[in-house]
């Protein structure tokens, strides 16, 4: 079985990925823009905190230029697909791979240790908690504080545009609606949020590094969809409540699946088991709908 | 008022597909005047309310709504004084969000969006009052999302928040065609109210000349991207599908070979 300090490890980072998936829900999801920065952006905000961090910034301004970086990320991403009409998928494709090239010019160097400097979790090790406590109580606040943010913003009459504009963009702009526009801010917002996750990742691991942004949207999706399939995302506050589970559930699973020895599975399983996982969440909610239908009829 | 002078514009310029859609459109729509557009498949009618809309942009001539000249102009830019309801009951509306949020998109038409709570208490009387209108029990629904409506209660939302905000124009573009008889019936009978109530300027385009003459106080037929005839007053009373017919035959030397129009 799991045990204590491998539950709140998965916890701690299912948390973070809990910020992709939002990122992801925005552009998936709310502008149906399939956005792959997130595998640039990620490592992008790591890098940016890091380096801010071991030039004696503070973690939390150091986390604030993090989440601007992707913000910047993702608003040249949807930049190219408005304005110079490059389809939305390569777009950010271009971007990603330009952000690897980026992100080593960020550092300097392929990686950069944060072990011995003070980051936003610094100060939490003084309150007394269990040291694997310390990050899961923080991310648990910073979750919730962007749960909140993204929830008004998406009931806001800017927010309903955005949705309008991913939903029907022809209805949106005879709104009044300038959808390009709505576009650039959600994917910046989107990758703003994979920015903080990243930032937050490498504070949290104890180091930034340039390959760490590899299959984070894989994840993401992952986490997104999985979520779905548990809660029904019938509602703004339950699409949200979906990507924050649906992050922790499948980081759970995957503890679960590599420390259950009877499975034999070993860490370079990782990526077969997510494409398991990914495959059951897309699957299993239609085998639901399609079992239930059988119930019912038997019944009628 | 609403004037549109010499307007040309060509799909597909310089291929084997190119197809001069408008060929010197000019109309002038006066306040509060309700124009039924005419004309068989590919006379440009579709393609003219697209660019009176802002949809496309035209190659040359002039788009003038209340003085101000919007040719240039793209949709978004000219939604403050353009209001639309579409052919496709699905078009007009998002039906992931719900029907108080999609009036509330409608009732900022044109207009800055900020990071208030789009759905404002203040907006309810205003959306009970208007949905129950249309007496089909809706003012009760404002929660469901727009999906679980029909398509003829769909469009009848659509118009009603085309309608929600002032407009220079109110652009219909054959908004009862894809709805079953009975339905359409209803939505031309709520489109009449709605523009006679609000003295609303209209352009509504329709496949069907009986329709075109029983409804609104003027009649224009487009063939081949021009207006030939346009007809309103007292020329236009009286007058049935048939004489419609003579009048165009004897315009341009042609005959309709367009079977949609004579059945319709």
């Amino acid at each position: 079985m799991l045990s204590e300090i491998a539950f709140y490890g998965a916890v701690e980072t299912g948390l973070i990925y809990g910020l992709v998936a939002f990122g992801i829900y925005i552009s998936f999801r709310v502008l149906d823009f399939p956005d792959l920065t997130v595998d640039g952006s990620f490592p992008l905000g790591a890098a940016v905190a890091a380096i801010l961090i071991i030039n004696g910034w503070n973690p939390w301004i150091a986390t604030g230029a993090a989440v601007l970086a992707g913000m910047a990320a993702g608003a040249v991403t949807a930049i190219l697909n408005v304005k110079l009409n490059i389809l939305n998928l390569l777009a950010s494709i271009l971007t990603m791979i330009a952000l690897y090239s980026v992100n080593l010019r960020v550092m300097g160097r392929p990686n950069v240790a944060l072990l011995t400097e003070d980051t936003v979790l610094t100060p939490w090790y003084d309150l007394g908690l269990a040291y694997h406590q310390v990050p899961v109580v923080l991310f648990i606040l910073v979750v919730i504080v962007a749960f909140i943010l993204l929830w008004r913003f998406m009931k806001s009459e800017t927010g309903l545009a955005m949705r309008a504009t991913g939903a029907n963009a022809r209805m949106a702009r005879a709104q009044g609606i300038a959808t390009g526009g709505m576009i650039i801010l959600g994917v910046a917002l989107s990758n703003g949020l994979v920015g903080l996750a990243g930032a937050l990742f490498a504070q949290s691991q104890g180091a930034a590094d340039v390959t760490m942004g590899v299959g984070v949207i894989v994840i993401g999706l992952a986490s997104l969809i999985g979520g779905e399939a548990v809660i029904t995302p019938s509602s703004v506050v339950r699409a949200l409540l979906a990507c924050v589970f649906g992050a922790i559930i499948y980081r759970l699973a995957i503890a679960f699946a590599l420390n259950a020895d009877v499975l034999g599975l070993q860490a370079q399983d990782l990526n077969l088991i997510t494409a398991v996982l990914v495959t059951l969440a897309i699957v299993l909610p239609g085998v639901r709908t399609s079992v239930m239908g059988k119930l019912s009829r038997k019944k009628a | 008022m609403i004037s549109a002078s010499d307007l040309r514009l060509t799909f597909g310029k310089g291929t084997p597909l190119e197809n001069p859609a408008l060929r010197g459109m000019s109309l002038t729509v006066n306040q509060g005047e309700f124009v039924t557009v005419i004309g068989s498949n590919g006379a440009g009618k579709s393609t003219f309310l697209n660019a009176l809309a802002g949809e496309v942009l035209v190659d040359s001539g002039e788009i003038i709504v209340d003085n101000t000249d919007v040719t240039k102009l793209p949709t978004h830019k000219r939604a403050n004084r353009v209001a639309r309801v579409f052919q496709d009951p699905l078009a007009g509306t998002c039906e992931g969000l719900s029907i108080e949020e999609n009036l509330a998109l409608a009732i900022k038409r044109g207009q800055r969006r900020g990071l208030t709570t789009a759905v404002k208490k203040q907006y309810m009387e205003k959306f009970r009052e208007s949905l129950s209108s249309l007496k089909l029990g809706l003012e009760n629904r404002l929660g469901d999302k727009m999906g679980l409506l029909s398509g003829g209660q769909r469009q009848a939302v659509s118009l009603l928040m085309a309608s929600l905000t002032p407009s220079s124009i109110l652009l219909l573009d054959e908004h009862t065609a894809a709805l079953d008889p009975k339905t359409a019936a209803f939505v031309l009978e709520l489109t009449q109210k709605i523009i006679e109530e609000q003295k609303l300027t209209a352009l509504m385009v329709t496949h069907s000349m009986k329709q075109a003459l029983e409804v609104g106080s003027r009649t224009v037929m487009l063939h081949q991207g021009q207006v030939v005839f346009d007809i309103a007053g007292q020329e236009r009373e009286g007058l049935e599908v048939k004489d419609l017919l003579g009048l165009f035959e004897k315009q341009r030397g042609l005959s309709v070979d367009d079977d949609s129009l004579l059945l319709g």
